[in-house]
């Protein structure tokens, strides 16, 4: 009762902020006409988003920054458990490219986004390149400091249970490296999809992104913000999904 | 060494040669033999000694017999442990596994860990079922099997729960199924119910008990409990305060069985039992603690 009750007052007042701040941004918009220039009217916007989902013209666009997040995520992450779990496991190997891991995960990687544009053309590719460097590191570092990390004891128990070398990587250091990888989740997701609106937005033909870009161009500001709210309802629905996953994945982490 | 050391020593060695035929003598192998088993680890870091857990130590475990290996914490009892389950080569010494020289993992013990040692990703019924499958047993046989000994101890309805989701003691019997399972020759046991409270441990030391006398294992009781080493063993060994740890006397314990964890402390026998082992071990447990109050202060 009283957990509802609290349930419904959050919810409300939620509710509530998001009503007021668009009526203030109404009013002073319909006041001053430099508000209107720099922020745009939120009932155009509206209008827009509506506009977008009635004639189906954002499922192509939509569909294609969510195809690259998806492809971006997965490459990064298998790249990342198989390197995460071959260094974890040799210890000379990773004394070697330690620096230049370390060294690639400093550099600023949204740099590089002209140059993949360059090398895999203004197709999905250079958006997925751009977004398996991102997605790359954070499972990478993840994959290997858990693989580092498995209990000993765990390990010295399963050879004394019989396990050989092999049946170790497959049966105790992947599954251990899987749950890492699970806890990065939101964060590489995250990601991934930051890397496809970013690579979208520096040159690109379809996507939000390109949208945005296209918009900022002919300076429709109530454009650009769409696809902004567009965007981050996307990323809250990929966020909530993840949620749903874990809890359904990972019964036993339980509390 | 003092009087009392030195008797106890004599004690000792008379039960041994009485106890533990050894394997020239013509009769059954040992289950286990530790001959002049040194450990030494290399120093942690820059500017310290090499540390050498175990010197010489002689251990001998007769087939089906239950010896118990007291001393003070972190005196290298689990070293020893280690080396008899082939986890870590001795520096020097022999091993022999019922007369064969141990190479690789001794693959004829089970060994139960102190710490958890549980998969958290497998329930406790695939857990039990691990080693069978990794050995190849097929996975409706494993199942079958692990199953089983979850009901024998006494875990029945809880086969499809994480370890997350089981208790301290339920942990351990999943633990024990785990080891049993695997139907050893050997149990090498470090501290297995050090971590339980005191009712939960008697139950499982009795259970353990039960077990033992059912299929005469050979089993390797390392504890620093004086209490539970006298109720569960053959034999008790003492072993020195740390570093360079090797046995400093033997006591059989010739109470009768079946027994009771819970009634024996009671028996004139063990009584008479523990004061005279408590005179050997109180020594090198405070000798420990010495050294441990200095290595503090400096």
């Amino acid at each position: 009762m009283n957990n509802a009750k609290r349930h419904s007052i959050i919810w409300g007042a939620r509710l509530a902020i998001i009503v007021a701040l668009l009526i203030a941004w109404q009013i002073s918009i319909e006041h001053s006409r430099i508000a209107a220039f720099f922020l745009g009217s939120p009932k155009k916007i509206g209008e827009t988003l509506v506009e977008w989902f009635t004639t189906g013209s954002i499922y192509k666009h939509l569909g294609i920054t969510l195809m690259e997040t998806m492809l971006s995520f997965l490459i990064g992450t298998g790249f990342a458990l198989i390197l995460g779990l071959w260094l974890a496991l040799n210890d000379m190997c990773a004394a070697i490219f330690d620096p230049f891991i370390k060294g690639l995960n400093s550099m600023p990687r949204l740099i590089m986004a002209p140059i993949f544009a360059v090398w895999f053309g203004l197709g999905i590719w250079s958006k997925v390149a751009l977004g398996v460097t991102l997605v790359f590191f954070v499972v990478f570092f993840n994959v290997f400091q858990g693989i580092r990390e498995v209990s000993p004891v765990l390990i010295a128990n399963a050879k004394m249970l019989g396990a050989s070398r092999q049946q170790l990587v497959r049966r105790v250091y992947i599954p251990s490296a899987l749950s890492w990888v699970f806890s990065s989740l939101h964060l590489s997701v995250g990601l991934a999809f930051v890397g496809a609106v970013i690579g979208e937005y520096l040159g690109s033909s379809a996507g939000v992104g390109y949208l945005i870009l296209e918009a900022e161009g002919t300076f429709d500001i109530e454009t650009v913000l769409a696809g902004v709210i567009l965007l981050t309802t996307c990323a809250l629905i990929l966020d909530f999904a993840i949620t749903l996953f874990e809890n359904s994945l990972l019964k036993w982490q339980g509390k | 060494m003092t009087l009392a050391v030195a008797r106890a020593m004599v004690r000792g060695g008379e039960a041994l040669t009485i106890m533990t035929p050894t394997s020239d003598a013509g009769s059954r192998a040992n289950a286990l033999d530790l001959r002049g088993i040194t450990c030494t680890f290399p120093p942690s870091g820059k500017g310290e000694k090499p540390y050498t857990a175990v010197r010489d130590v002689n251990l001998t475990l007769a087939d089906g017999e239950f010896v118990a290996i007291v001393g003070p914490t972190g005196c290298g009892k689990s070293t020893l442990l280690n080396v008899a389950a082939g986890l870590l080569p001795a520096n020097t010494g022999d091993v022999r596994i019922f007369g064969q020289p141990l190479i690789g993992i001794n693959d004829r013990a089970g060994y139960m860990f102190q710490a958890e040692c549980l998969l958290p990703w497998l329930t406790a019924r695939r857990n039990v079922a691990f080693g069978l499958e990794l050995r190849g047993v097929d996975t409706a046989e494993a199942t079958r099997r692990a199953d089983a000994w979850l009901a024998r101890v006494g875990l029945s309805g809880f086969e499809d729960r994480y370890p997350k989701q089981l208790s301290g003691g339920m942990k351990k019997r999943v633990a024990l199924a785990q080891v049993l399972v695997m139907e050893p020759k050997i149990l090498l046991m470090d501290e297995p119910f050090s971590a339980l409270d005191i009712q939960t441990r008697q139950l499982m030391e009795n259970e353990l008990l039960d077990m033992w006398s059912a299929d005469k294992k050979s089993v390797f009781f390392v504890t620093h409990d004086l209490e539970e080493a006298i109720s569960l063993a053959d034999r008790v060994v003492v072993m020195s305060s740390g570093p360079a740890t090797t046995p400093v006397a033997e006591f059989n314990v010739d109470i009768p069985r079946p027994r009771d964890v819970t009634e024996i402390v009671q028996s004139p026998q063990y009584l008479d039992l523990h004061r005279r082992i408590w005179e050997i071990l109180k020594k090198e447990v405070l000798k420990s603690y010495e050294r441990g109050k200095t290595v503090a202060a400096s």
